[in-house]
């Protein structure tokens, strides 16, 4: 991931997600969550999303493991192709819920680690206990044999003590150690993908960056994918080689980490970046975004930034969504304001 | 618990300009406005409540509505079932309704009293007729009931083997076994928000007291406890003597578990970020009061009472109908159930089971009214 | 977990305490003293007039002149010192004696009700929880008001009403007439376990209804967990998913609340029995509040009590073993 180059960048598909649209079914009506969005994801290669809290990071890719909720509706026209670890190519859309091969996907290729590893282990089972559910659901092994891939990939995601931490209650750990498990449980599974959905936000600092430096030091030993999802455009630039920009259920901008950070070219990326505490530049004022996103009851129509946005052209940005603009092979902005230019 | 995104109500955020006009109103509407909305949709919790206006105006007006007194006594007419008023005989159809004669016979065999059914005779059913006087609310002196028969009488659910009237008494029992939840209720939560605030306010021993003392309450076994009360009733108390003590021990055992609440839902308000923040900015204890614990209180509180009401009614009925409740001349749905005690009783005469139905129904009446207040009233509910 | 036990056993006496003065209270409440009641009861029909005097030395014979606490001490020191309860002037004789085998008859009522319960309610909690807002699940929902709404002591009329006039049997009594009075042996006991059907149903009646809520919602709660979604991440098959997460956490709520349905069972198990006619304690309560007996009354609503601590204890440490978490927040 630091060593960002253009083989990984162009290596063989893992995932290709094209025209993506998920709604809700609610009381108040139907709700569009994600909304026409495409992304790919090729084999050791990370992806970072980026967006505020409602902007459909985690719908879009809670769906690679069909894991929405019961209202959630993914739209006929949506593709999700996974390429499986034996070659095969799989439609995710097209799988029986719940169902045998969903199943093996779920975990066994692609695994997901959330914010709140507190809440996404059960609280009257040990760690070890969830490890080994996981190893044995997955791998042909036996009972003993799983515990010691338990206590391995304990001790390989840096928890001291693995032995002990493997009897040990999800409440006796602290923060910082219960993301360490929830990555133990999800490696241990062998993924060719992993969805990290805000996995440090709810983590001081400093454990954050331990964190964030143990999942790149794992992706190297083991060579997975990552879609890195948060909220926090500062922890992107350590970890992704590629970025996308979301907002409200729609892709702004994409490209490259550097592209993203350095050459941001959509107000609604360079508003987020303005946001960003720095440590050199302690004089001056951090911008927040004015307003607030717009309820997804009342999307607006066409560029959903306009109405927040600085450089909104009335009479153009609130008609029509802007059509991509191509800045470089990996660069890609959504906005009237470079499309002019381009015309 | 869940912090994801997921849940498409935790994605709205608040105002924007360019909102909808509705959804601006639903954003600046009153609390008591949003509870309304919502309560509005409760479809069965507002049969619960039209159910219960309707007993409600039944117990006031029971005088009016019933055809006779409480203790009326019709000779000839003991046990007799439910009269269904008819339209029609073989006659021919009338737009007057009217009830077929009733005579007694002794039966030739057992040589006891039978009542039987003679549909030879009929007797016109008439409305606002004159008949025995009565005060209605207690001070307007009245002779006016809603209907009756010129001849002979009406039974519509039946009379007990005092020949009294069981459709009137039911009217009445309505009046008590409310007004005595009511009162019950009223005083038991005045004591409560005292009792229960005080433990609440001041804490250390007395807090300690107290909570002993509704620990108490919840492992004792209710009715035996209000039972307990009830047997000490001097047998010389009249019977609205009775009547007062019955509300008073309601309230007694009822307002510990009022009390709990209360002081917890204090104690848990009391830590909100912005209570805190209010005394942090200067905020007096009266303001904090009644600006910002009373509002987030009252519709839980409101919801406690309608809550805590059946299981008033429920005690009431259980300790008449042993007979250690209400006794007469007072009626109670209790101290009318006490007359089908026994199987042989509902064996000869189901309708003196009618009185259960009304229980059923005003219990039912409640809670799903306490439900639908409840789910109204949380302003953090999510909608599914 | 020695601690623990010691802690909720000081508890668990501190409670009884509290308890055991207010039962005293109750039992001094009725109007005259015991002393006439006794008096009357004793000589009623005797034609033996009796004086002031008489009522005076009885009163001093079982102490009555006494003050109220030193009357509670003896009341309380005879209970935990000799296990003795007092007189029941009603029957003349000491209230070990009359209210004796109907503790065990009474216990046995108490477990056939609750294992009729959970039987009931655990497994389709669970059902409705995962069937949610289907016809079944609101079905069960108006069956949980119901069971709520319909006093059980009305609902034992009405099965008595239906099993007589469409079955032609009685269900009333514990035992068969043949075996009321005839020592223990195996007949009776299956005579007795035969006749315990209804009474359970009936006194599982509004517990039932209650749990079942709890379960459902319990199982609603921990099934939208985002330890389940997890757990469905790590692509475990659904079945064991409801059985592994949810399922097993539905059972701590009910665990924690059994001595609640103890006393929702005690506190309508009086009542319930006058109407089926059964032996046991809470009728004899009843009757002995009418009877003013209170000595007898006192003792069973000490001992009906004592029943539901003790059940609150067990299932103190059953939540202990059963939730981890419980053991850290007691210490």
């Amino acid at each position: 991931m630091t060593s960002t180059t253009n083989e990984t960048i162009n290596g063989p598909d893992l995932l290709d997600v094209k025209d993506l649209k998920i709604s809700f079914k609610t009381d108040e009506g139907i709700i569009t969550a994600v909304d026409g969005i495409n992304f790919s994801v090729k084999r050791g290669q990370t992806l970072g999303i980026v967006g505020e809290s409602g902007s459909g990071k985690s719908v879009s890719t809670w769906s690679i493991m069909r894991l929405l909720p019961k209202n959630s509706i993914i739209d006929k026209s949506s593709s999700i192709q996974f390429h499986r670890k034996d070659g095969k190519k799989v439609e995710i859309t097209r799988l029986k819920p719940n169902g045998r091969e969903l199943r093996e996907i779920r975990g066994g290729e692609v695994a997901l680690i959330f914010q709140e590893p507190m809440s996404s282990f059960s609280p009257v089972y040990t760690i070890g206990n969830q490890i080994i559910e996981a190893v044995l659901q997955h791998r042909n092994v036996s009972k003993d044999e799983a515990k010691e891939i338990a206590i391995d990939m304990l001790d390989k995601v840096g928890i001291s003590n693995p032995r002990q931490r493997f009897k040990q209650f999800p409440f006796e750990l602290s923060g910082g150690m219960r993301q360490r498990a929830m990555i133990a449980v999800a490696l241990s599974m062998n993924p060719s993908l992993l969805i990290a959905d805000e996995p440090t936000t709810s983590l001081d600092v400093t454990i954050q960056a331990q964190i964030l430096k143990l999942m790149r030091d794992l992706q190297q030993d083991l060579g997975m994918a990552i879609i890195f999802i948060t909220h926090n455009l500062g922890v992107i630039a350590q970890v992704a080689d590629e970025v996308e920009v979301m907002y409200l259920g729609k892709i702004l901008e994409r490209g490259t980490a550097k592209e993203i950070i350095h050459r941001s070219q959509h107000p609604y990326t360079q508003a987020l970046l303005k946001a960003i505490p720095q440590l050199d530049s302690t004089g001056e004022r951090l911008t927040a975004i004015s307003g607030d996103i717009p309820s997804p009851l009342s999307r607006p129509a066409g560029c959903p930034f306009h109405t927040r946005c600085e450089k909104v052209m009335p009479g153009i940005c609130d008609v029509e969504m802007p059509n991509p603009t191509q800045l470089s092979d990996t660069h890609t902005v959504y906005c009237f304001l470079h499309e002019e230019k381009d015309v | 618990m869940t912090t994801t995104d997921l849940s498409p109500t935790a994605i709205q955020t608040p105002v924007s300009q360019t909102e909808s006009d509705e959804a601006l109103r639903y954003y600046s509407a009153t609390q008591v406005q949003l509870i309304w909305w919502r309560f509005r949709k409760h479809r069965v919790a507002q049969a619960g409540a039209l159910i219960l206006i309707t007993m409600a105006l039944i117990g006031l007006f029971a005088e009016f509505l019933g055809p006779y007194t409480g203790t009326t006594r019709t000779s000839g007419v003991v046990l007799v079932g439910p009269q269904m008023p008819h339209f029609c005989n073989d006659d021919g159809c009338t737009l007057r309704p009217f009830l077929y004669g009733v005579k007694s016979e002794r039966n030739p065999e057992t040589l006891g009293m039978e009542v039987k059914i003679d549909t030879s005779v009929r007797r016109d059913i008439h409305f606002f007729v004159q008949g025995e006087p009565y005060k209605l609310l207690g001070f307007i002196d009245l002779q006016t009931h809603l209907f009756g028969v010129s001849e002979g009488s009406i039974h519509l659910f039946g009379t007990d083997s005092l020949g009294r009237d069981i459709f009137t008494r039911i009217l009445l029992a309505t009046r008590t076994s409310l007004s005595i939840g009511i009162i019950g209720v009223l005083i038991a939560f005045v004591l409560a928000l005292i009792i229960g605030g005080a433990a609440g306010y001041f804490g250390g021993w007395i807090d300690y007291v107290i909570q002993r003392l509704t620990e108490i309450v919840r492992v004792v076994p209710v009715i035996p406890l209000y039972m307990g009360l009830a047997a000490a009733f001097p047998v010389e108390w009249s019977s609205s003597q009775v009547y007062f003590a019955m509300t008073l021990i309601l309230a007694i055992v009822g307002w510990p578990t009022l009390a709990r609440r209360i002081r917890g839902k204090l104690l848990s308000l009391r830590g909100e970020d912005y209570v805190v923040a209010a005394t942090l900015s200067g905020a007096g204890p009266s303001r904090i009061i009644g600006r910002h614990l009373l509002p987030a209180f009252m519709s839980y509180i409101i919801v406690d009472l309608v809550i805590s009401f059946p299981y008033m009614l429920l005690s009431e009925t259980a300790l008449s109908f042993v007979g250690l409740g209400l006794r007469p001349p007072t009626v109670s749905w209790g101290v009318l159930l006490q007359d089908a005690q026994t199987v042989r009783a509902i064996e000869q005469a189901p309708w003196l089971f009618i009185p259960a139905a009304f229980v059923v129904i005003a219990v039912l009446s409640f809670t799903v009214l306490g439900d639908g207040l409840r789910d109204a009233a949380d302003p953090y509910q999510i909608s599914e | 977990m020695i601690k623990f036990l010691f802690q909720r056993t000081i508890g668990m006496a501190v409670t009884m305490f509290f308890v055991s003065i207010m039962v005293f209270i109750i039992m001094e409440l009725p109007p005259g003293d015991y002393a006439e009641r006794w008096a009357f009861r004793k000589f009623s029909g005797t034609g033996t007039e009796i004086t002031e005097a008489d009522i005076d030395n009885i009163r001093a014979e079982f102490g009555l002149d006494k003050p109220a606490p030193e009357r509670y001490l003896k009341w309380i020191g005879g209970i935990i010192l000799h296990g003795d309860f007092g007189e029941a002037f009603a029957f003349q004789t000491s209230v070990n004696i009359v209210i004796g085998q109907k503790i065990w008859l009474t216990l046995t009522i108490l477990f056939s009700t609750l294992i009729v319960t959970y039987l009931i309610s655990i497994p389709v909690g669970m059902y409705a929880a995962i069937r949610r807002n289907s016809i079944e699940d609101y079905t069960l929902t108006v069956f949980s008001y119901l069971g709520f709404a319909l006093p059980n002591f009305l609902l034992a009329l009405i099965l008595l009403y239906v099993s007589i006039t469409y079955f032609d049997s009685t269900v009333g009594g514990l035992f068969s007439p043949e075996y009321a009075d005839a020592p223990w042996s195996i007949e009776k006991a299956l005579d007795l376990l035969s006749h315990l059907i209804i009474p359970a149903i009936v006194l599982a009646w509004s517990a039932t209804a209650f749990q079942l809520q709890t379960v459902r919602a319990t199982m609603l709660d921990e099934i939208n967990n985002l330890s389940v979604t997890a757990a469905r991440a790590r692509g475990v098959p659904e079945w064991k998913l409801l059985i592994k997460y949810p399922a097993r956490l539905a059972i701590n709520p009910v665990v924690s609340t059994m001595s609640f349905d103890a006393n929702r069972i005690f506190s309508e198990l009086p009542i319930v029995a006058l109407v089926l006619g059964l032996p046991e304690l809470g009728e004899l309560l009843l009757k002995s509040y009418l009877d003013l007996d209170m000595f007898v009354a006192g003792a069973i609503l000490l001992i009906l009590t004592f029943m539901i601590v003790f059940m609150n204890f067990l299932s103190d440490i059953a939540l202990a073993i059963l939730d981890p978490r419980v053991k850290l927040i007691e210490g």
